[in-house]
């Protein structure tokens, strides 16, 4: 979230689309339910289905599972062709102004560098025009027909309202009417705030439908407002923190892009991604990438980490390629892995394409699971009747199944969706000999430890190097851990405006990464959490919850990263000269010599607004983009069908096969083959959560297995009458991947849609069940769901595929 | 008198009785279950998270015992945190039914391994565990961790073990996670977050 759950009441306009807050997220939507009673906000779903969450909407509008970008491509149309935006935000606050190279095109639904065999795009048109002082050049006028905004315009005027309706199934008036309402917020003193969660996500184009909700949000004026930004409900309890933590292979923790093949040593590593401005006067955070890395660095190799050994950056692997979830089970699917690791992860049950996974860890000479529960994984290889058969005999992996603790047996801190980080308190110890996974790593670390010094082994440096000034090596303390993350200094820092000036002494914690120093002089595990635990000690375990602004920031109630900041972006919830859009709801301002109010400014705190350093101080440009290079499948979004499309075309391409479905997207070879077509599987299929369960966890409790105990899919009644299906019949759903088996629950709630000329049916399909649980037996949902990712972040494609249905 | 909940507790748990102080006029914010009040007095308040979705709910574990050496604490109730700014108290029908999810039948409580080929679970030692373990990653490590690439570029990456890491653990085992698999050389290394 760019902004916090509690700031939800400060919205005049929730959408919630690609999510379903009031089931999956109760008590954080009771701050939509406050927006809507005391501001007399309104609230928007546009969903699949008639969710929880749109039974108290003042608007619902269907649509068609993976038809969002459409869908919200017309509201930019809708915005840009009835001058419905904040044109003061746009012009100084966003790339709206900045000419793009003359080679960019995008022509019958392909942006200019295609190169089909590869799947992917040549980015050398995708750029700015650069002038001869080296800086991005702009038009302010933002009339040149190269500029982002003229492009912008360009690239939307397709979106008619006939064509989105056509592709969605969205009824055109309730689209129009939507557009109506969104476009109210364009007045500066009005936010909109947008709820999603997986619904978007996790779609070949998931990063796209994001970004398309960001360009509405900037040319609205709502980033950085209270009451407004993108706010992304994220799904497990400390899934943002892991995310912090950057337990991905892309990056390091605090998101430190990891190392590749062509960072042959720390200077060409470092030069990459230390970026110089594009505009004058602008912040250009990320120039202290330096700073950020080197105390990475000593944080993990300590005194062995020196400017003459480049601070043991060969110690740290390069990576080749991708190794993402997907990509690891299609390297274990072709025999490439010997051991894998599950911790706190069913991977069986959660990842798309259940029996390709299963086939996968067939081929591994160990797998090690570390779980609370006894996972549907861990028993991969355990015949379970109908919903998992295999012949043990001929599974050759060896398994290990480790007992691990639970939430209420550990102190830890979790990291909320609102980026807010609390600490929290061990009430008991976990059952029998099960142990906190801190304790379960550090003992397999510290076994490898002795085993490299006893007898050697291939590159035993950075494990006999790697700091562990824990009290008790075997049991790290989450005090001590938290402390490394938020870093110290290693000599004394001195201030760089005055050199005889200490600002922190040695072996005292940092007040924030500000001084974080690139000499080695300091160390922090995760720059992002810097000054989390500081000399006044544990910050995230603070516990004021006083709110004297009544803006709901509670600053001093744990503490947000960045820099305990609540709002991100929140300078540009001011004008050029400071003052707040909406002084009702101030987050910060100018005082005349410093930016203040409500919130930790995510500015200089000294840059005076004639300084014209602009808001998103994490771009070398300052503003934020429209135009976004960096996509890996286009800069502006575009709609694309998913992979398995009940249309044959893509509305917006009818006449280029190749524009069907997300051309950069990744294929693996052979999965191609694996994706239904509309003839065989004519059902447009979407997954999801029950308010009652949470993923593959509560089907292990007992209550929740009361509540909902049994398997279930939904369907309306216009299908379920041409399939002769009643509520209560067992239906078979099937894919090209395979079947399930549940009850069939006929529902007012999903409607039959019109689109492109064709009735399409939807098939609601809740993720829950599985075969091991205190729940009936089920079939695990993901039997059924392709192996196919977004084009940049590789999420599956678990919300829009397709299936037929069947009564047995 | 403003008495906060478990002030309240407090006062009763003191030796007089909740509707007794009530009388004398000291009542507590808000209305409580006499019942409850006498249960929970007794219990160590502990502040948790929910561990479900990330409105990271704040929550009171109540556990027996006074954490003293030889009382061995279990826990009897969870409820809402009314002090959390986010959740104010609430849970969902998911976080209301935590206690069963902590007092699962399925919690795994020893170690256990499946032998290749095998169709039972065996009971095993920690010890065990981890030095069977610790062997299978040292013997891939030492065989297919990859110092130097064809443009003879040192790499040092292991890539034929993988590791998916949890977004139910804590920032600090997540972190302690990174810094031991990165060390290691796993380049192989996702989470929860993705998906």
């Amino acid at each position: 979230m760019t902004n916090h759950w509690v700031d939800l009441k400060n919205s005049d306009l929730v959408i919630v689309m690609g999510g379903n807050a009031a089931e999956a997220h109760p008590c954080g939507f009771k701050w939509v339910i406050e927006a809507k009673k005391d501001r007399k906000a309104r609230l928007i779903v546009v969903d699949p289905r008639f969710t929880r969450s749109a039974a108290v909407s003042d608007f619902y509008a269907p649509i068609r599972a993976g038809s969002d970008i459409a869908f919200l491509g017309g509201v930019i149309n809708y915005l840009l062709s009835k001058d419905k935006i904040h044109h003061e935000y746009v012009k100084n606050y966003t790339n709206a102004a900045f000419l793009i190279d003359e080679g960019f095109k995008f022509e019958d639904g392909l942006f200019s560098g295609y190169n089909a065999e590869k799947r992917s795009y040549g980015k050398d048109t995708w750029k700015y025009q650069i002038g001869k002082d080296g800086f991005a050049m702009v038009d302010p006028t933002l009339e040149s027909p190269n500029c982002v905004f003229q492009l912008l315009k360009k690239h939307y005027s397709r979106y008619t309202p006939e064509l989105v309706s056509k592709t969605t199934g969205t009824p055109q008036d309730a689209f129009l009417k939507i557009c109506e309402m969104i476009a109210e917020t364009a007045a500066p003193d009005k936010t909109m705030t947008i709820c999603y969660a997986l619904g978007w996500t996790e779609h070949s184009v998931g990063s796209q439908n994001i970004r398309t909700m960001a360009l509405i949000q900037l040319l609205l004026g709502n980033m950085g407002m209270a009451g407004g930004g993108i706010n992304a409900l994220r799904g497990h309890a400390n899934v943002q923190g892991i995310t912090d933590m950057c337990l991905y292979s892309e990056v390091l923790p605090g998101y430190l892009s990891a190392p590749t093949d062509a960072d042959v040593d720390r200077k060409t590593y470092l030069e990459k991604r230390t970026p110089k401005p594009l505009r004058p006067n602008q912040m250009n955070f990320p120039q202290n990438f330096p700073k950020w890395f080197t105390s990475l660095q000593k944080a993990w190799y300590g005194a062995a980490a020196t400017d003459k050994n480049d601070y043991g950056y060969d110690w740290l692997p390069k990576k080749d390629g991708a190794y993402d979830v997907l990509a690891m089970f299609e390297r274990m699917h072709q025999g490439k892995m010997n051991g894998f690791f599950c911790q706190g992860f069913n991977p069986l049950a959660s990842v798309a394409n259940k029996k390709k996974v299963a086939d996968a860890l067939a081929k591994l000479k160990f797998l090690v699971v570390i779980d609370p529960l006894a996972t549907d994984t861990s028993e991969f290889w355990k015949p379970h009747g109908e919903f998992n058969e295999v012949d043990p005999t001929k599974v050759a992996t060896e398994v290990f199944r480790l007992p691990a603790n639970l939430f209420a047996e550990e102190t830890a801190s979790f990291t909320s969706s609102g980026r807010v980080i609390q600490w929290h308190w061990k009430a008991a110890d976990g059952p029998g000999e099960s142990k906190g996974d801190i304790e379960i790593l550090a003992a397999l670390f510290l076994k490898l430890r002795a085993m490299y010094a006893k007898d050697g082994g291939k590159l035993p440096e950075p494990i006999m190097n790697l700091t562990w000034p824990y009290r008790i090596p075997a049991k790290p303390s989450p005090a001590e851990l938290l402390m490394e993350i938020s870093g110290k200094a290693l000599g004394d820092v001195f201030d760089p405006k005055d050199k005889t000036k200490v600002i922190v002494k040695a072996g005292e914690q940092v007040a924030g990464f500000a001084q974080l120093r690139d000499d080695g002089s300091t160390s922090c595990g995760n720059w992002i959490y810097g000054g989390c635990w500081s000399q006044a000690g544990n910050l995230t375990a603070r516990r004021d919850n006083s709110d004297p602004t009544g803006l709901g920031q509670s600053l001093n109630w744990g503490f947000a990263w960045p820099a305990n900041r609540r709002i991100l972006y929140n300078r540009a919830s001011c004008d050029l000269s400071g003052k707040p859009w909406d002084p009702k709801r101030t987050v910060i301002k100018w005082t005349g010599t410093a930016w203040g109010g409500n919130d930790v400014p995510d500015m200089r705190p000294d840059a005076a607004p004639d300084e014209g350093v602009m808001p998103f101080i994490m771009t070398p440009e300052g503003v934020a983009r429209l135009f976004a290079p960096a996509m890996a499948d286009g800069p502006f979004p575009e709609h694309y069908e998913p992979f398995e499309t009940p249309l044959d075309k893509n509305p917006f391409h009818p006449n280029n096969p190749k524009a069907i479905s997300n051309p950069a997207a990744r294929v693996f070879k052979g999965d191609m083959e694996t994706f239904g077509k509309a003839k065989d599987f004519p059902y447009v299929a979407t997954t999801y959560r029950l308010v009652e369960h949470f993923h593959y966890w509560t089907k292990h409790s007992m209550i929740n297995a009361v509540l909902q105990p049994d398997q279930f899919v939904e369907i309306s009644e216009q299908l379920a009458q041409e399939k002769g299906i009643a509520t209560g019949d067992k239906v078979k759903v099937r894919s090209n991947r395979g079947f399930i088996k549940a009850v069939a629950v006929v529902t007012k709630r999903i409607k039959t849609l019109d689109v492109d000329g064709k009735k399409v049916h939807t098939v609601g399909i809740p993720i829950h069940w599985g075969f091991k649980g205190v729940t009936k037996p089920g079939f695990i949902t993901n039997t059924l769901t392709p192996f196919v990712g977004d084009a940049n972040c590789q999420t599956p494609e678990y919300k829009a595929f397709l299936v037929n249905i069947e009564k047995i | 008198m403003q008495v906060s909940r478990r002030q309240f507790f407090k006062i009763c748990g003191a030796g007089m009785s909740g509707s007794s102080i009530a009388l004398m006029g000291f009542s507590p914010t808000s209305a409580l279950a006499e019942v409850r009040s006498y249960k929970l007095a007794h219990a160590t308040e502990t502040r948790n998270m929910c561990p479900y979705c990330s409105v990271s709910c704040g929550v009171l574990i109540y556990t027996t015992g006074d954490k003293s050496k030889n009382a061995k604490a279990d826990i009897i109730h969870i409820e809402g945190d009314p002090d959390n700014p986010v959740n104010r108290g609430t849970l969902c029908p998911k976080g209301a039914g935590l206690m069963d999810m902590v007092k699962s039948p399925n919690r795994l409580k020893f170690p256990e391994v499946r032998e290749a080929g095998s169709n039972e679970w065996k009971r095993i030692s920690w010890d065990d565990a981890i030095n069977r373990i610790a062997a299978h990653v040292k013997k891939d490590r030492d065989a297919n961790l990859i110092e130097k690439n064809a443009d003879g570029v040192t790499v040092n990456r292991w890539n034929t073990t993988g590791f998916l890491a949890s977004s139910a653990a804590g920032n600090e085992a997540g972190y302690l996670t990174s810094k031991i698999l990165r060390n290691l050389g796993v380049v192989a290394l996702d989470t929860q977050a993705r998906i």
